[in-house]
């Protein structure tokens, strides 16, 4: 325990001065913060291993989770890292609030930033979202993810899995699937694992891939076998029901032909490939259950694992930036 | 105010330019009774009465004043927004003086009794002219035609279902035949309604980036392209109400080429914004058609300069902080740009890419032949509308000298060249920097 908290000092006292207030994009970081969160997301992996696993680096601190999307795995993680850190949690959702009654997303922010929060965290269904709410409250804001532009928190976490299961992030090469169309989990993490040094590939139908991606700096594949060939990690997306009625996709059952994760595709991979998913999982559309549960591929639970830890670094991280701190 | 009205008017010292008659020289103008009287080129303005209020422009530009085809108010139905009064002073500090007002108001304009409304609020509360385009179809659904022949006699200037494309191919062809009987303009946004729906951007890399909803510019070529099939067929004038797309301008030229009776406006904001200006989504960006990229941006400024497109225009549609301070894509789309249209239009003429002549005919002569009306010029006889402006002085764009009710600038602290020092309408000041 002692170890843990003096490495933690260490890192948020000497190397690491957080420069934000705000955790919105990760396009906000460079590769030292990155790689810093990564290391003191490494030491909270190895608390929330412990029996004790509570600090009180954020005693006294409130947050706030304003969640207007649903959202089990992603609300649960950031309430259990601020309670580990000994912050107080309160967790909102639109449903029954202000919010149904036509009062406006900054209206709302406003209101609650006048209870003095210190941690504002907003999932919201619009795009900018969180970047519009940080520019109105006076308390540190996280993104937990705006409309189809970012999810910063994820793409962390998914670094933080990558970096155990490999020992590096650059020059991996990795495979984004699916549709990367509707996804801030894709975008989060082309930006992050491109800035980390991995090679980025997206994979995924025409239909599915925005408009000119090509200019992201990624190569475009709509074949799976051809995008995933030798790839180090293979990321699978979340394909929403709805859009595969017609819309974007004929159907469940092609999409899974051409675009689902099977044992026959995957073993284009690498010999050493992992598999991810940043969940819910839609099982048998996109990705195989025969994939998703073997523990010899499959990173999917160390990610829900990790999900709480780079929540808990990125929390500690700004605690140094909040008011009266 | 008043008592200026009834006296005549010199102008003494101008440099004077007119788009209809091709006149740039320095001279003096008369004006009496509302109308020009007289336009003297040269040093000596002859004799100046005693009765004359004279005024001393100091070389300053003297040009028509402005006519914009297309503006938003929030009167009816809105107010909040917008009135015809608070519109009419960010209009006379803007340098323009006859505006035509969108019918897409609460109740619509899509009937007589509406466009009469309209010009008699207008007549009374308006510091400038201020004109209705009437609605193409009731309530602007696009499905029944609205009547274009009672609105003609009550005043209506051309019909339009102003921001909504009509999506039905055979309801518009006989709104454009139909129209065409009673030598009625129609302006029809050229926009497929699918490939447009719900967008906030055009499609690209910075919209996929952004992770906006967006229309690829291919949606305007589209529509346009039905539009002049069916302007051929008909042989009706339609005004393409917002061209912004390289690739509209194709069909756009094609259609001009082969004599066809279209013509185009484009908005001072398309002129001067691409996507890129968004940025970390400024709201203030956001407009019905998106801000495009900036190869669609230059092709808009080329076709400008080439006459292919005619006219521009404001789009000024005001929208109150409530409408704008949201997420991007649930913010109301628009942006208020009356009293910034000139300024904002010089730039053109500083960057040395547009003669001022051509510019100044884009917003006078050509808006008003469009619709047959007898301002937009400096001729005899023609309405004493006139804009002075000192074309140099530096102006830095403050929202909060804005005039209108709403402050959706997207000129938000742009630096601009150019401002508007006096404003007439009918002989009579309406506006003094």
């Amino acid at each position: 325990m002692s170890g843990i908290e003096h490495g933690l000092n260490e890192v948020l006292g000497r190397t690491f001065p957080f420069p934000r207030r705000h955790f919105l994009s990760v396009l906000d970081l460079n590769p030292v913060d990155v790689a810093a969160l990564l290391d003191l997301a490494e030491g909270f992996v190895r608390l929330n291993r412990q029996a004790a696993k509570s600090l009180d680096l954020l005693k006294g601190r409130t947050l706030i989770n304003l969640f207007f999307e649903n959202s089990t795995r992603t609300q649960s993680s950031f309430e259990l890292a601020a309670k580990r850190l000994g912050a107080d949690t309160i967790n909102m959702s639109p449903g029954g609030s202000s919010i149904a009654k036509g009062e406006t997303l900054i209206d709302t922010a406003v209101t609650l930033n006048a209870m003095r929060p210190d941690i504002l965290v907003i999932r919201h269904a619009a795009s900018g979202a969180a970047s519009l709410l940080a520019q109105k409250v006076s308390c540190s804001v996280i993104n937990a993810g705006d409309g189809q532009h970012e999810h910063p928190t994820q793409a962390l976490l998914d670094a933080l899995s990558m970096r155990r299961a490999f020992g590096r992030i650059a020059g991996l090469r990795v495979a984004i699937c699916g549709d990367i169309l509707h996804s801030r989990v894709a975008r989060s993490n082309v930006g992050l694992l491109q800035m980390m040094g991995a090679e980025v590939r997206l994979v995924g139908p025409p239909t599915l891939i925005p408009a000119q991606a090509d200019r992201w700096g990624v190569q475009v594949f709509n074949d799976m076998r051809q995008g995933i060939a030798g790839c180090d990690v293979v990321m699978m997306l979340r394909l929403q029901l709805e859009r595969m009625d017609g819309a974007f996709a004929p159907s469940p059952r092609e999409y899974f032909r051409f675009w689902g994760l099977d044992r026959e595709k995957l073993g284009a991979a690498a010999d050493h490939v992992k598999v991810m998913h940043p969940g819910p999982m839609n099982r048998g559309v996109e990705i195989d259950s025969d994939v998703a549960d073997d523990l010899t591929v499959s990173l999917i639970q160390d990610q829900v694992e990790m999900g709480v830890a780079a929540r808990m670094a990125i929390l500690a991280a700004l605690a140094a930036r909040l008011e009266n701190a | 105010m008043s008592a200026s009205a009834h006296r005549p008017l010199a102008i003494l010292n101008a440099r004077i330019l007119d788009p209809a008659s091709g006149l740039d020289a320095s001279g003096a103008l008369f004006a009496r009774d509302g109308v020009i009287e007289a336009v003297v080129a040269g040093s000596d303005p002859g004799a100046v009465g005693p009765d004359h209020e004279v005024i001393d422009a100091g070389g300053s530009l003297l040009i028509p004043g402005l006519v914009d085809l297309r503006a938003k108010t929030g009167e009816p139905g809105f107010e909040t927004r917008e009135t015809l009064r608070s519109a009419s002073e960010a209009a006379a500090a803007g340098g323009v003086t006859t505006f035509v007002v969108q019918p897409d108001t609460d109740p619509v304009i899509d009937e007589a009794s509406v466009v009469d409304f309209i010009r008699r609020r207008a007549r009374d509360s308006s510091l400038v002219n201020i004109l209705p385009a009437g609605a193409a179809t009731q309530g602007c659904l696009g499905e029944r035609m609205a009547e274009i022949g009672l609105m003609a006699e009550a005043g209506c200037v051309y019909v339009t279902d102003a921001d909504r494309p009509i999506m039905n191919s055979k309801v518009m062809r006989r709104v454009l035949a139909y129209a065409k009987g009673f030598g009625m303009l129609v302006a029809h946004r050229p926009a497929d309604p699918w490939l447009s729906e719900g967008a906030a951007a055009t499609s690209g890399e910075f919209a996929g980036r952004m992770g906006l909803p967006s229309a690829p510019p291919e949606a305007e070529k589209i529509m346009l392209e039905r539009d002049l099939a069916l302007v051929e067929m008909t042989g009706a004038r339609l005004l393409a109400d917002q061209v912004t797309t390289a690739c509209a301008l194709e069909s756009l030229e094609r259609g001009k080429r082969r004599g066809l009776p279209v013509f185009a406006s484009t908005s001072i904001n398309h002129l001067t914004f691409n996507e890129i200006d968004i940025g970390d989504y400024r709201t203030f960006l956001k407009l019905d058609p998106p801000v495009r990229s900036e190869g669609d941006r230059q092709a808009v400024i080329e076709a400008l300069s080439s006459g292919l497109i005619d006219v521009v225009v404001s789009a000024h549609a005001p929208a109150p902080p409530e409408d704008k301070r949201l997420p991007y894509s649930e913010a109301t789309p628009g942006a208020v740009g009356l009293q910034t249209l000139l300024s904002a239009l010089l730039t053109f003429h500083h960057e040395g890419r547009i003669s001022l002549m051509d510019l100044i005919a884009a917003v006078t002569v050509r808006p008003a032949d469009l619709l047959g009306l007898p301002c937009g010029r400096l001729s005899r006889g023609a309405p004493a509308d006139l804009v002075l402006c000192d074309l140099n002085a530096p102006v830095v764009v403050d929202p909060d000298v804005l005039k209108s009710r709403s402050r959706n600038t997207p000129f938000d602290g742009r630096r601009l060249q150019g401002a508007v020092q006096g404003t007439f309408v009918a002989g009579r000041s309406v506006f003094r920097s």
